[in-house]
């Protein structure tokens, strides 16, 4: 691919930029040298606030607000485009640099239809006629295999899926044909089965137009699909650079490394044992809406029972129910063979420290008004009944459980990273010795390697406190990890249900299938071969029933 | 309220302090002088009998509407009684009801507003239904019939405009609060057993405190006109009790012979109001600090 090396799109020289924050300068990027030929895509990979957006952002010529290019030169086509007057920039930005964001969502008027607001841009640019605009976008809606590419347009935001919105965020982007894309985390926000559909058509596009992009993740089975090349960032610094195939292959670096260690963690099963947790054809429902479906399901004492699904399928709310705050519509839940009350409020306060829930993000789970001594010593206080210094030596005791120091004790959850939140939250729950503890996705907001990290303290405090887990997720990378059994959800049904090699390796019901195969691969020939595998059994099913 | 055994809160407390005194040198000039008037007025309102060259009702000239002279600074009103020594005296009055006033108002609305959001359903929809019916009625009208029912006193009118204004706060303490209570750490604390008044003293309020003072700020100030207006009117603070409402009143024909003594207790309103609410934009400018990160 690179014997036609031709222009260089896009030259970033030696870039540092500096994040103000009180009045002090500090380092957001530093140093970071790389450049892009004509139809190269250049993946740029690392973990939260490792600078991998701001750079993004930087070659649009856009700098967060409180951010300063200190030194070093981006350069587009040649032309310096940080230096230059806001109207030059946003010229550019017009017309030959697009960026797509990670939240199509948010980035759409709910009022307007999608085809307005598609070739507006190219519109208001002059670039195009309202009519050659609305055929474009036609075309494009059809080459990223949008249904109904003729009527697609016509639709509100709100009448598409996720995928299909952000594959029309991703139409709005190509329709000035612009020179560079740059992709920020376009698929984050979507479960595995949909995020499928946007990765295909963005390697589709890349094949057929020979898109010049950066692509903006955090996973690297992901950008192993699309990029060409790969850079790996960790604190604002280039750890790695190298073409994907190398980089997967044979990386330099310690760091690369630890990215996707998360993916090769795997557990030896516990052995199995007497019923804990009991659900028998639980429904719920919100409003009208019926969530779960006769959902029936049992975590065995000291095992880990992951439930898995997309967003929808009724994982979450089957979490709210057991734990307690959504009342079951019908059904009933056992614990330890008694019959639990519908809520929190009917539920026995030797009950409520029994069976303890961890939410998904830690940000919403822990009042920002609070300190971490309040936060895990109310509950001690509480549960226990543990006053003054016991009080003090228990918190300090949880902390250290759960690899936190002392010097963590006043502070409030703003001042904590994310893992370290998590983990706060994680000894509140352990502070009621709890038996059972839920899990509801809360792995799913965080870096790999710290995923990595939470799920090895998972394990370790279930083998020491002989705990049971109930584990939501749709991260099937942190079931290998964390399950010994596993439970398939879809649309408000338990699909599956067995030991989790079973499952894992055998899967029974075509949805499970669907969603193990969804699961990207370190291997950069994976979609392609997934693809061709879809399309194949597609084609046979259709002879099967011309047949 | 029990407080939590742990000696962090004094120590936070002590730093929330430091950081104040920090601010206080980078304030705007606007706000310092805002916040001077305020301290000001609490002076003379606590220390009215000391500063005060005459009393409250002590008539002192023979002569009302005397114009202004070295022996009455701003005159004398239509009884011959010294406008300054009223008009020092009313702020003790005047700001003094106001405070009660409006700190009732904010724990009565408060409370409540906080207790519905966290109830829901029924309970919630009852007490807004209820807030509703009070709301619906225009608040000086509905407030000079109680008056006229209940009689002109000074208990009467703080409670009366307590909880008329009460409602205006339960409304913006239970838009905020349906925020915090959607929030997981809610979530947390019920599974944990803890008691609603725990999470609405302990969970909710902190949360919801900003948006409250920022209210308290305005509301004070509302209590403060209606108060004016009330006594103006006749139905407020009884003579021969001082209090800037009333004194516009009884001094206000002196405005067609073109003295401008009753604008000086309508500019004392008009300038602590406006104080208080510069005062309480600038607190929240400082604790909202941590917009930046800091």
């Amino acid at each position: 691919m690179a014997a036609e090396a031709t222009q260089t799109v896009l030259a970033v020289d030696r870039l540092c930029i500096d994040g103000f924050s009180d009045g002090n300068a500090f380092p957001i990027v530093q140093d970071v040298t790389f450049s892009l030929a004509e139809g190269e895509v250049l993946g740029l990979i690392g973990e939260s606030g490792a600078g991998k957006s701001t750079i993004g952002l930087a070659t649009i010529g856009i700098l967060r607000p409180g951010c300063r290019v200190r030194s070093g030169t981006i350069k587009f086509a040649g032309q310096d485009i940080v230096n230059v007057p806001d109207r030059v920039s946003r010229k550019l930005r017009g017309e030959q640099i697009a960026y797509v964001a990670q939240s199509a969502a948010a980035s759409f008027n709910p009022a307007q239809r999608l085809m307005d607001q598609v070739i507006e841009s190219v519109v208001v640019h002059g670039k195009m006629s309202v009519l050659e605009a609305r055929a474009r976008a036609i075309d494009i809606f059809k080459q990223l295999q949008l249904p109904n590419a003729d009527t697609f347009g016509n639709r509100f935001p709100h009448q598409v899926s996720g995928g299909q919105l952000q594959r029309a965020m991703i139409a709005m982007a190509i329709m000035s044909r612009p020179r560079l894309i740059v992709f920020d985390e376009p698929t984050t926000a979507l479960d595995v089965t949909t995020q499928i559909e946007v990765i295909a058509a963005i390697k589709s596009l890349v094949a057929t137009s020979r898109l010049t992009a950066i692509y903006i993740t955090h996973d690297l089975a992901l950008c192993a699909q699309i990029a060409s090349r790969m850079l790996v960032l960790k604190d604002g610094r280039k750890v790695e650079e190298a073409t994907t195939r190398q980089m997967l292959a044979d990386p330099h670096e310690e760091y690369t490394r630890t990215l996707w260690s998360v993916r090769n963690l795997d557990k030896d099963a516990n052995p199995t044992s007497a019923s804990i947790l009991d659900v028998r054809g639980l429904d719920a429902s919100y409003g009208n809406i019926q969530v779960l479906k006769s959902v029936s399901t049992r975590l065995e004492r000291g095992r880990t029972l992951a439930i898995v699904g997309e967003s929808g399928s009724g994982k979450s709310t089957l979490a709210r129910v057991v734990a307690g705050l959504h009342p079951p519509s019908g059904g009933d839940i056992r614990f330890n063979g008694d019959k639990l009350g519908p809520t929190f409020k009917h539920r026995s306060k030797e009950t409520l420290r029994s069976i303890q829930m961890i939410f998904q993000s830690a940000e919403n789970a822990l009042n920002p008004r609070q300190t971490v001594r309040q936060l895990v010593g109310r509950q001690i206080e509480r549960q226990r009944g543990l006053k003054g210094k016991e009080l003090q030596d228990a918190t300090l005791e949880l902390l250290r459980k759960v690899e936190m120091g002392p010097k963590y004790l006043d502070r409030r959850p703003q001042q904590l990273s994310g893992g370290e939140k998590q983990r706060v939250a994680i000894a509140r729950a352990l502070a009621a010795e709890p038996s059972v503890i839920i899990c509801d996705e809360i792995t799913s907001a965080l870096d790999q390697v710290i995923q990595h990290d939470i799920l090895n303290l998972l394990n370790r405090l279930q083998s020491e406190l002989k705990l049971s887990y109930i584990f939501i997720t749709h991260d099937i990378a942190a079931v290998k990890a964390v399950a010994d059994e596993v439970a398939v959800m879809q649309h408000g049904v338990v699909v599956e249900q067995g030991e989790k090699d079973q499952v894992l390796d055998n899967p029974r019901t075509p949805y499970t299938k669907l969603l193990l195969s969804s699961v990207p691969e370190m291997n950069p020939d994976w979609l392609d071969r997934l693809l061709s595998e879809r399309a194949a059994s597609r084609n046979a099913n259709l002879h099967g029933t011309a047949a | 309220m029990n407080p939590l055994p742990f000696k962090a809160q004094t120590s936070d407390a002590m730093s929330v302090w430091r950081t104040f005194i920090r601010k206080l040198g980078q304030a705007p000039i606007f706000a310092l002088s805002a916040a001077v008037v305020v301290i000001g007025v609490i002076c003379i309102a606590v220390f009215a009998p000391w500063i005060a060259p005459y009393g409250e009702a002590e008539i002192v000239s023979q002569i009302p509407f005397d114009t202004w002279s070295s022996q009455f600074p701003l005159g004398t009103d239509q009884l011959g009684r010294d406008v300054l020594s009223r008009l020092i005296y009313g702020a003790r009055n005047s700001v003094g009801i106001a405070l009660v006033t409006t700190i009732l108002a904010f724990t009565i609305g408060g409370v409540l507003g906080m207790a519905a959001a966290l109830a829901g359903g029924v309970v919630d929809n009852l007490m807004s239904r209820c807030v509703d019916i009070l709301m619906s009625i225009p608040q000086l009208v509905f407030a000079l019939v109680l008056l006229a029912i209940f009689g002109a006193s000074i208990p009467n009118l703080i409670m009366i405009i307590a909880v008329l204004d009460a409602t205006r706060v339960y409304r913006i303490a239970r838009a905020t609060a349906a925020n915090v209570v959607v929030m997981e750490y809610v979530a947390a604390a019920q599974l944990r057993g803890e008691t609603s008044t725990w999470i609405v003293l302990r969970e909710i309020l902190p949360n919801v405190s900003p948006t409250l003072v920022a209210e308290f700020g305005l509301r004070f100030c509302f209590i403060f006109l209606t108060i004016s207006a009330l006594s103006f009117l006749g139905v407020g603070i009884q003579p021969p009790t001082a209090d800037w409402g009333s004194m516009v009143r009884e001094n206000a024909t002196l405005i067609s012979y073109g003295d401008i003594t009753p604008l000086v207790p309508a500019a004392a309103i008009a300038v602590l109001t406006i104080s208080v609410n510069v005062v309480v934009d600038w607190y929240l400018d400082i604790i909202h600090g941590g917009r930046d990160g800091c």
